[in-house]
Formats: C-alpha cells, structure tokens, sequence
C-alpha cells in the first residue's frame, strides 16, 4: 500500500516542478505581450533604440551584449579548463596533487557572483587600465575575462570526470600501438569523452549567460550596441537587474520580454547542446 | 527518539520567539540621494522611540514603484510625481519635504583642488564635442590651473535616479542644446559615458577612473574625498556647494503641495543645483500601512522628520535643513492626511 502511495506522491511532486516552469513561462509571455504587440516581435529584436522618453524599446544592444560576453568567456576559459580537466583526469589522476587543485577549482565555483564583480572592480580594471588597452577598464573585455574565470570551475570539474573515465584497456592499446601521451589524449580519451565534455562546456556557457552581478558592475551599462571589444555595453541580465526596480507599463513590459528572450536563448543553446551530445554518441 | 524531541523543541522555541515580537516596525525605501540622512535620522529616531525602520535605497524611481505596489509605507524621491504621475498613482499622494540638498558636479583628476565650469560645458561634455580636460573652453574659465591632456569620462546614472531628475532639471533650463537632446527625466537617453547604478555606484565609479566627472549627491563627494566644481549660477557666480549657497537657493515661497524644483536659482551666491527631496505617502495612510498602529508610528514619523532635532542632523552629514516656509508647507500636508 505506502508503495502506491510513495508512487503518486513522486507523480505529484513532478508534475508540480512541471506546473511551475508553465507558470513562469506563462507570466513571462503574458508580462511581454504588451511591449511585442508595440512594436512587433522581430523589430524589438532588431532595433538599438532604448529611449525611456520616447517609449521607444528594442533588445538588440542586450542580446549582442549576452552573446557576446558569454561566448568570449567560454573561449577564454578553454585553454584553462581544459587544461585543468586533463591535468587532473589524466596526468596526475588520483594523486594528491590533483585533490588539492580540485579543490582550489571547486572553492572558485562557490565564490558569490558579486564578489567576483567587486574583485574584478578593484583587481582587474586596474590592470586593464594600466596596460592602455581601455581608459575606464570596463567594458565586454574585462567582464568577459571576470566571466570566464567563474565558468572555468563548471566546466573542468565535469570535463575531468568524463575524461576520467575513459576505460584504462582502450588508452593502453593506443599505447601498445606506439602513440605518445599526446596522440593517445587526441585520438583516444578526447573523441570517447567529447559528449560528457561537450555537456559541460554547455553548462558553463548556461551559466556564462545568466550571470548578472559580476557583469553589471563590470560592463559599463550603457545601452549601446559595442562597437569593438573594449567599449561598454550592456547585458540582458544587467539591464533589467539595473532598471527592473522603477519601470513601469511599456519599459516594465519590455524588460520582461528581454527576460523570455534570455530565458528562450538559453533553452535553445541547452537545446543544441543536447544535438551535439546525441551526434557524439 | 530523542532527536525528535529536540527538534520539536527547537521548532516550538523559534515559534515563540518569533511570535512575541510586537514592535511595530516601517518599511520604506527609494532615493539614494539622502540616504545619508535618512539613515542617521531613523537610527536616531529609534534611539528616541524603540521603532524599527528599514530604508532601502533603490532610486527615487524604486520608491516610486514600491508605493504604487502598497509594499512600503512611505517613499522617499529627490523626484516629484508629476500630474501625470499622480493620476496613475492609486490614490491621493501626498509629498513633503525632508531636507535639502544638492547635486555636485565630482571629478578625478591629479593634483587639481579647483575646478570652475559652466553649464555648456556639461552638456558639450556629455555630448562628446569637449572629449579632453585641456580643451579651449574649460581652460578659458580656469587661468590659474594647468589641465592635464587626459581623456574626459562623464559617468551618469543606469537605473531610474532623482539625482539624474534634479541634473537634467538644471541643464534643461540653463542649455537649450541639452533641452533638445536630453530632456529632463529620472532616465534619459546618453550618448556617451559609462552608467552605474545608485549615488553610490556613481561615485565608486569616478573615485576609480582617472578623468572621470559625474553628478552625485554631497555626501558622497564628501564621504569618499572626491573634489567637486564650482559652477556657474544663472548670475554669472561660480558657486560651490556649500550650506549657505543651498540655503540661498530656496529663498522665496513653497508651492503648498511643497513640489517644487529650485535649481538654477536667481539669488546672489545660490548653487545653482540645489534641491529639495520629499518623502512620499499616501494620504489615506491605511492604503499603504496595514494596521492602526503602523499608520500612527508613519505619521508620528513623518512629524518628527519636520522637527528641529532631525533637521540638526542634516548638518552633520553635508546637507542643509529646511527654510522655516518649507516645514510649515509640510506640516501643513501632513495635519491632512489620515
């Protein structure tokens, strides 16, 4: 008997997390219509305007500065995670050593995002600073940076589990082939983990694209498309983090429409990223 | 078994203690700009009087918000609603002001204590067309000081901000080219710069960039020992923030709803950006204040910000009370409201 009953009550329990995820989508729509019915679906997310005055919104500069920020990161963080996830997956696999840095690369993973805003704030731009690469140190460059230090725990704790457990018998007979470490690493563990790597770079990236602190207090926030690396910009995160607490009517309904628009874009990159794993497989 | 005791204990003890706590306490929240003030002057007044209140400093257009939605009690704006804003608003909203202010041009710049400028040159600042400390015109008005060949970075506020409302105030009415382009508003549309959110965010921003200059309250000037300009007032004067020249700027009569802008003030020695800033309520107060108690402890607030205890404070954190006019105007308002 308690085990039917244990049966409906996870039937139920599930269909509540579903029931919640269709409101949330569902408020989000019905916050957004207002701004999409003014000014049309594809011309909100096309256009650079965003005049408070004129009541004239558009998502273009947000998106590009979303995308933007968020792939840069990932591609920053690459060498790093990577090397993070093949130094302790495969090199010193199960030594001390490789316990210590995990650790030191999970303690980043749990750092607050403000506190890498606030670190980035004092720490990085200063540096960007100096080198004349920017005059003000904020902008896509410097968040980006301050981003892909944040992702790089997601993406190498992951990748080293997956590289780990590539089956010893299937690297040994590369070896017994006459492969070096490095032939064996590109050939061999890379292609038989690529899916579970794969996975987690997506996941980083899904992180990468939500963050909101760390960018706006990094990014400049200013509602321009970014006309080169070094000029600020704004996300779709940091825009509505900065004007969601006093807009009203037709700016209220087009933040939210930006709120689907992030919330749609990262449903699509998880989407594409379930299509790679599938094609790896 | 007993594990379970213990947790039941726990649980009956958080319940007790969570119960009896009686003391009614206010919730507000909105500008920035005198959010020095306020939270000397509610620590002080719970001190005086065991009540608890919170002040969320979320910009003047946050508080307004907060309002409209009945989830503060009171609101604090360095902007007025307009008619506009009122019709909107769910019911008759009430504004007196707490104290005076002013918004100080803040800059970075080496070794340089002084600095006059004008209001074209804020508007050509924020319009691009003067790009660097050493041009022409800013030296023109500055003889005695060297100005390094260094970049200028206006920085402005990213969220809705009665500090931008009262900047654009006075740049609307002394530059007819900022009238036309900018408008006055607690957001705008920039052309260039880098934005922050808050007083505080603002000033954080210029304390760090080398050749920055933004608009920010004079506290926060003060507070974090950033130098401020001189500027000109509509007389010709270059003035700098000081109490007397805010003072200056509110000689005259009140509105008797107290909405009121005084920047660009005619008087002799007057900063020209001054302002007043309100706290905002509902005049039926149980619209916003859920229970009898809580609307007698806002009123008797309320009061109490109009008194001269809480007017001294304003001196202590580099703001100016108000002109005897202004508190009567306010208590006046608030004998109305219920």
């Amino acid at each position: 008997m308690t085990d039917k009953i244990f049966k409906q009550l996870l039937f139920v329990l599930s269909l509540i997390v579903l029931f919640i995820t269709a409101g949330m989508i569902y408020s989000l729509v019905s916050g957004s219509l207002p701004a999409l019915r003014e000014f049309g679906i594809f011309h909100f997310i096309s256009s650079s305007e965003w005049d408070p005055k004129a009541e004239n919104y558009g998502a273009l500069p947000f998106i590009v500065g979303t995308l933007l920020t968020s792939f840069l990161a990932l591609l920053i963080s690459l060498p790093f995670s990577l090397s993070i996830a093949l130094f302790t997956g495969e090199y010193y696999k199960n030594s001390r050593f490789s316990r210590i840095i995990s650790s030191f690369v999970n303690l980043l993973s749990g750092v607050p995002s403000i506190v890498y805003g606030l670190w980035g704030f004092y720490s990085i731009r200063p540096i960007i600073i100096n080198m004349g690469i920017s005059s003000n140190g904020l902008g896509i460059l410097t968040s980006s940076i301050v981003l892909a230090i944040m992702i790089i725990p997601y993406a190498s704790s992951l990748s080293s589990e997956f590289l780990g457990m590539v089956p010893a018998n299937l690297k040994e007979a590369s070896y017994s082939l006459g492969s070096t470490r490095l032939e064996m690493i590109r050939n061999v563990m890379i292609p038989y983990a690529s899916s579970g790597v794969t996975a987690s770079y997506i996941l980083a990236l899904g992180r990468a694209l939500g963050e909101t602190m760390a960018v706006t207090m990094l990014i400049g926030n200013t509602n321009n498309l970014p006309s080169s690396l070094i000029a600020t910009g704004n996300s779709m995160a940091s825009i509505i983090a900065n004007q969601f607490g006093e807009a009203d009517g037709l700016k209220l309904s087009s933040l939210i429409a930006i709120a689907l628009l992030l919330m749609l874009i990262t449903a699509f990159i998880n989407l594409i990223g379930k299509l790679i794993i599938r094609r790896f497989q | 078994m007993k594990k379970i005791n213990y947790f039941i204990i726990a649980v009956v003890v958080i319940f007790i203690t969570s119960c009896t706590n009686n003391q009614v306490k206010l919730n507000a929240a909105g500008a920035t700009f005198p959010l020095p003030y306020y939270n000397l002057a509610f620590s002080t007044y719970k001190n005086l009087n065991a009540i608890n209140i919170s002040y969320g400093g979320i910009g003047s257009g946050g508080g307004i918000r907060s309002l409209k939605d009945k989830v503060v009690n009171f609101a604090g704006t360095d902007a007025y609603l307009s008619d506009k804003e009122l019709a909107e608003m769910p019911s008759e909203v009430l504004h007196i002001p707490t104290c005076m202010g002013a918004v100080v041009m803040a800059f970075n710049l080496d070794n340089i204590e002084n600095l006059n400028i004008t209001p074209s040159i804020i508007s050509d600042i924020y319009h691009g067309k003067i790009s660097n400390w050493n041009d022409t015109a800013i030296a023109a008005i500055n003889p005695n000081i060297k100005l390094p060949d260094l970049k200028i970075t206006p920085v402005y506020r990213s969220d809705g901000s009665g500090t931008t409302f009262v900047f654009s105030d006075y740049m609307t009415k002394t530059s007819q080219e900022w009238k036309v382009d900018f408008g006055h508003g607690k957001s705008l549309k920039w052309k260039l710069g880098i934005a922050a959110k808050g007083n505080p965010g603002v000033a954080g921003v210029i304390k760090q960039t080398r050749g920055s200059i933004g608009y920010i309250g004079t506290e926060y000037a003060f507070a974090q020992d950033i130098k401020t300009a001189a500027i000109q007032n509509p007389r010709g004067e270059f003035i700098k923030a000081t109490t007397k020249s805010i003072a200056l700027a509110a000689e005259g009569d009140i509105r008797p709803d107290t909405r009121q802008m005084i920047t660009a003030s005619t008087t002799k020695g007057s900063y020209p950006i001054s302002c007043f800033t309100w706290i905002i309520f509902y005049k039926d107060l149980s619209i916003a204040c859920k229970d009898q108690q809580t609307q007698i402890e806002t009123l008797k607030l309320l009061n109490w910000m109009l008194s001269d205890k809480a007017q001294e404070l304003t001196l202590k954190v580099n703001y100016v009370p108000l002109p005897p006019l202004a508190i009567q105007a306010g208590l006046k308002i608030l004998s109305t409201a219920k």
